[in-house]
């Protein structure tokens, strides 16, 4: 249970018991396609606004999940999900569909892995037998909802990060053959007094440097102990700082062993400048790629730190600097 | 950054803010300056060829021609921006392709797109002008202020 400051060890091995996830049209001609469960060639996925698309999006991840898991709907106890567009709408939206009882969460990028981090504290403790976490993020909708509409014709900076149009849930249950969750940290929040929304990366690395260094701390572990440890959207820039300020603070951690899932989805030449962002990103790439490497055995033992950049269009306008935060969830095969 | 923002930030913030600085990258200014200046020169290229086909085929004059000229880049931009190809061009071209009134005409038809699956009355109505209002506001402010100037040195400058 509660480790040191700010971590859970899970002593009774919750377990991911399946995945689903969803992309779009631009992710399906990125680096890993086959790691997702379903493709979509149109953003709109045949519905009359992109925040409707989302939901129907995150509806096929969820229902893709219960399928692979061999159970149904009314097998799940709790959905604990969120995204990115005002109020949650295409998760509660889905949840009213889905009819399971639902607990929405908000943590930007981050709320795959607070998801994760609830659901196994919750199944780990008894509080249920099946918990569904998941988070989605569609382009045109984040686009719409933090930035400048999707055809205005404005340049973005060579920070600026592309958000991913997926979903990605999981099931969590207590018994299984694994992938086990073993531990999960919180974040406190961590402002550094940037403000620029088109350079999210930077502004959220040190986060994700300071729920690392918890969690090791927590554990009483090196980086050594895991195979690979994955942040969730820091891109180019803010994956170079971050690494930067592990080495600056002797965190001794390998280069190729410090990955980045903002790195993963998309090809070098798709124009997305510093790297994919968005609560779907971390979710359908853990849910997918991360978890089916660790299946293959690529790696036994992974951390993943989604980091979520906590800004709203508001706060943004209003000059406010960017708080960030980083959820930490280690993922072993065994 | 200004040095009264400065003054608000912690040492561990200023600290962090010059690691990460020194790890970003910089937008490419004299590069994107060349292709601004290239891609607008380009639009104005055209909107002159529009225009000397206005006036050399059709009954206008030299001055005349200029409001058939802008219709019509207005239209190339407006369908441009619904096919999805303007927001690519402006990646490309910055301030090339925003400052033109295909640029104004863009943000105009961009944020009524955007807006549609609210209605025609509180979307595309209520945020057609979300990007180009502040133009159209700050637009009318300069041209009071230079009017203005303008009467002053004209009435009682003498020039």
């Amino acid at each position: 249970m509660l480790v040191g400051h700010r971590t859970w060890e899970f002593v009774q091995k919750p377990v991911i018991l399946s995945t689903g996830t969803v992309a779009g049209p631009f992710e399906a001609k990125g680096r890993i396609p086959n790691d997702f469960d379903t493709l979509h060639a149109d953003l709109w996925l045949g519905q009359d606004s992109f925040e409707k698309a989302e939901k129907v999006m995150f509806e096929e991840a969820c229902i893709k999940a219960v399928e692979k898991a061999k159970l149904t709907l009314n097998d799940i106890q709790f959905i604990f999900a969120g995204d990115l567009v005002n109020q949650l709408t295409p998760t509660t939206f889905a949840a009213r569909t889905l009819a399971v009882p639902y607990l929405g969460l908000f943590g930007a990028c981050s709320t795959s892995m607070e998801g994760l981090a609830l659901a196994a504290y919750i199944v780990n403790s008894g509080g249920a037998k099946y918990v569904l976490t998941g988070t989605s993020s569609h382009n045109a909708a984040t686009e719409k909802q933090f930035r400048y509409p999707t055809e205005y014709g404005s340049q973005k900076p060579p920070t600026a990060q592309w958000t991913v149009t997926a979903a990605g849930t999981a099931i969590v249950t207590a018994n299984g053959n694994g992938p086990f969750i073993t531990s999960a940290t919180i974040g406190k929040i961590i402002d550094m007094g940037l403000s620029d929304p088109y350079n999210m990366g930077g502004a959220m690395a040190p986060a994700a440097v300071d729920t690392i260094e918890a969690h090791l701390k927590d554990r009483n572990i090196s980086p050594s102990y895991y195979d690979v440890i994955v942040t969730g959207d820091l891109g180019k820039i803010g994956q170079t700082i971050a690494y930067d300020l592990l080495q600056k603070h002797r965190i001794d951690i390998a280069k190729e062993q410090f990955r980045d899932c903002g790195l993963m989805i998309y090809r070098d030449d798709q124009p997305v400048q510093s790297g994919a962002s968005g609560a779907g990103c971390s979710a359908a790439v853990t849910y997918g790629h991360l978890l089916n490497r660790m299946k293959k055995g690529d790696w036994k033992r992974m951390l993943i730190v989604a980091t979520g950049a906590l800004l709203s269009p508001l706060s943004f306008q209003q000059k406010e600097t960017i708080p960030c935060i980083a959820h930490a969830v280690s993922i072993e095969a065994e | 950054m200004s040095d009264q923002k400065k003054k608000n930030l912690t040492p561990v913030q200023q600290e962090y803010q010059k690691f990460a600085s020194e790890r970003e990258i910089k937008r490419p200014i004299v590069k994107n300056c060349i292709k601004a200046f290239f891609v607008g020169g380009f639009i104005c290229v055209i909107g002159q060829c529009i225009q000397t086909f206005y006036y050399t085929f059709f009954p206008f004059t030299e001055k005349s021609a200029g409001d058939p000229t802008v219709a019509t880049l207005i239209i190339a931009s407006v369908l441009l921006t619904g096919f999805g190809v303007y927001d690519r061009i402006g990646q490309f071209a910055g301030a090339g392709s925003a400052v033109p009134v295909t640029g104004f005409a863009n943000s105009m038809a961009a944020a009524a797109i955007e807006h549609r699956t609210e209605g025609y009355v509180l979307g595309v109505g209520g945020n057609m002008f979300k990007l180009a209002g502040s133009v159209i506001v700050y637009g009318t402010v300069a041209a009071f202020i230079v009017a203005i100037i303008k009467t002053l040195f004209t009435e009682w400058g003498g020039l």
